[in-house]
């Protein structure tokens, strides 16, 4: 393997989990919904297919647990925020504190244990090719998973009915309850959804990253998937170019270490952050299109009035 | 009828009593730790020396813990709790509690308190810390042996001096088997992210490094090592478990006896302020078991750990070279503990800069 091919490989592994939740969370937030519980929906999935991996030894059914963790702590946050109203920020970040701490109870008892790593995908004479073929044809399946999704968002949201639905319930949940449309439960669909892919980024980190249970192991990784939604005005393309701009400028950062270039290393760990600053300013500045893609109705709760 | 309820009452205030006196004989012991006892690191090794606490003194003391306490005003908050709740003496295991841990024994001089790793002491308060640096020049000494490429990477959590002295250790111990040894760090800015301490090690390893050692709290780092076919050493705790293939030693830190030997001063009635700093020889620092590794490569390390037991040999014996390559112990001198204790400066030939 050349010292191109570790780097790329290195990156995309970083930057996999960010784009996971991300692309979930824009969703959420095209609907109108701001969960702030990405890192607890995340650790809850790490903690559930880890625990399914180990008990089963099937990777698969790790995923599987990890995903349906997610959807199970992001239902709760639409049972208190959509049917009962409760306020969205204080809500996710109970979600977030709540999946922390329980995760830390369910594996209390998988710690220090080996986990299973899920294998990457290896094609016959393609994987083999000379310089592409193990980074286009032998990642782990997960990495076509996030690019599938944020294709398949990008493709959905604007060109489907259904992306229309989700756009108009974002934009005027009032408009579009005169319209007919069942906003609570595209909420509640849409936040589901961002559970499962929530769940799939801790299940990364727990299945492939690093195939462990620790507590805590996200490790604000959600907080950064976040501030990704923004960046990218809601826009998954521009969502899949931060989130590899990040994990990028953080794996570089660790060679340029590495090889003893002597830049100090708490510039060099503050650099991701900075080149997202930056990105978000330059994107600010064209007014149009960053109001233009805002939800409307983002944070708000809905009550119809009967 | 009422008699029998005055009756009833008294017995239950009377055994209600008695239970306290039970309870009040019973000294309180209390632990803040920094993570989470499931770390399998730094706050898992305390956790272990409270258990043996239990295990040892059970029946004249009570162990109580609270655990992901943030450094800062939630500390003091704590800590108070636990002195208010009867505690007779509280450890304070991360660096960060020194202040809180200051403030809140002015207000409880009765109460005995034992901050690790901090250098403010007062009447009720200890210190105490370890040497781990014996540990990193005895893994230093083996890498050297080991290594087929010569270099090996570091992961360091923060550039404080606890962290650079076991850098520095580590190369001693390294070049003093082949003194071209090169070792390469990365720094990842936080004690705890599995993620990016495993990024650091593949980052490493792709630059040719073909051990990995680390000073963070996870066992992320070992596990890329195995994954890769690289070797690599456990950190504070044995990480056996984590690459069973990878792992050539941990250095596992102790503090079961210390904890055993205050509590039982406190309990006599003998505890006095001082300030601890145990190594090998006083049982602090343990190595884990040598393995992975050829015989003769295990006998050097058992005879360096040894050594350094019996005080025969020093990691930072001169003459140790800075970087720059100025002199900063001669020939027959060692450095000194002051300046080990504020280290802010590398050996010759770390491939870094502070």
């Amino acid at each position: 393997m050349s010292a191109y091919e570790a780097i790329i490989l290195t990156i995309i592994t970083a930057s996999t989990p960010l784009l996971l939740a991300a692309i979930g969370e824009l969703v959420v937030e095209r609907s109108g919904v701001l969960n702030l519980g990405i890192e607890g929906m995340m650790v809850m999935g790490a903690v559930c297919g880890f625990a399914a991996a180990h008990v089963s030894g099937s990777a698969w059914l790790g995923v599987i647990a990890a995903v349906m963790g997610g959807v199970a702590m992001s239902l709760l946050f639409a049972l208190l925020t959509q049917t009962l109203i409760t306020n969205q920020v204080a809500t996710g970040l109970a979600i977030t504190m709540l999946g922390l701490g329980l995760s830390g109870l369910i594996g209390s008892d998988f710690v220090g244990l080996p986990g299973v790593k899920l294998a990457n995908v290896s094609i016959p004479w393609l994987t083999e090719l000379p310089y592409v073929g193990r980074l286009v044809f032998g990642q782990d399946p997960l990495v076509y998973v996030s690019i599938g999704l944020t294709v398949g968002v990008a493709y959905g949201l604007k060109h489907t009915r259904w992306g229309l639905i989700i756009r108009a319930v974002g934009q005027s949940h009032s408009s579009a309850h005169a319209l007919g449309y069942r906003v609570i439960a595209v909420r509640y669909a849409c936040i589901a959804f961002g559970g499962a892919t929530s769940g799939l980024a801790g299940g990364y980190l727990s299945l492939v990253y690093t195939p462990q249970w620790i507590e805590n192991m996200t490790a604000g990784r959600g907080w950064i998937a976040l501030a990704l939604v923004v960046f990218s005005t809601w826009l998954p393309g521009r969502l899949a170019a931060g989130a590899y701009l990040f994990g990028g400028v953080w794996i570089l950062g660790l060679y340029a270490q590495a090889m003893g270039l002597g830049i100090p290393s708490q510039l060099l760990s503050s650099l991701p952050y900075v080149a997202t600053i930056l990105a978000l300013v330059v994107i600010s500045t064209n007014r149009r299109l960053s109001v233009i893609n805002t939800p409307a109705s983002l944070g708000q709760g809905f009550v119809p009035d009967r | 009828m009422k008699k029998l309820l005055t009756a009833a009452a008294g017995i239950a205030l009377a055994s209600a009593l008695s239970m306290s006196a039970v309870a009040a004989d019973k000294l309180k012991v209390g632990f803040i730790y920094i993570g989470p006892p499931g770390d399998h690191g730094w706050t898992y090794q305390h956790d272990q020396g409270r258990l043996a606490i239990d295990a040892r003194l059970g029946d004249q003391v009570e162990t109580v813990f609270v655990e992901n306490v943030p450094e800062g005003p939630d500390a003091e908050r704590t800590i108070t709790r636990l002195a208010r709740q009867g505690a007779g003496l509280i450890f304070t295991t991360s660096f960060g509690y020194m202040d809180p841990t200051l403030k809140v024994a002015a207000k409880f001089p009765d109460v005995k308190f034992e901050h690790a790793t901090g250098y403010k002491r007062t009447d009720n308060v200890s210190t105490y810390s370890s040497r781990f640096y014996e540990g990193r020049y005895v893994i230093g000494q083996i890498a050297a042996k080991t290594s087929q490429s010569g270099l090996a990477g570091y992961i360091g959590s923060f550039p404080i001096p606890e962290v650079v002295r076991g850098i520095n250790s580590f190369l001693l111990g390294a070049q003093s088997v082949n003194p071209d040894f090169k070792l390469k760090v990365v720094w990842v800015n936080s004690w705890f992210d599995p993620g990016r301490e495993a990024d650091a090690a593949k980052v490493l390893i792709s630059q040719g490094a073909d051990i990995i050692t680390q000073h963070t709290d996870s066992t992320a780092a070992v596990q890329v090592a195995e994954e890769q076919g690289v070797n690599a050493f456990g950190q504070a705790s044995d990480m056996e478990a984590f690459a069973p293939n990878a792992l050539l030693t941990s250095i596992i830190d102790n503090w079961a006896d210390y904890y055993i030997a205050r509590t039982q001063a406190v309990l006599d009635g003998t505890w006095v302020s001082t300030d601890t700093f145990g190594g090998m020889d006083d049982n602090m620092v343990n190595m884990g078991p040598f393995v992975n590794m050829p015989a003769d490569v295990k006998a050097m390390a058992e005879a360096t750990t040894a050594a350094i037991t019996a005080g025969e040999l020093h990691p930072f014996a001169g003459p140790v070279y800075k970087q720059d390559g100025s002199l900063a112990a001669a020939e027959g001198e060692v450095v000194d503990l002051g300046t080990l204790l504020g280290m802010d400066w590398y050996v010759q030939g770390v491939d870094d800069k502070l």
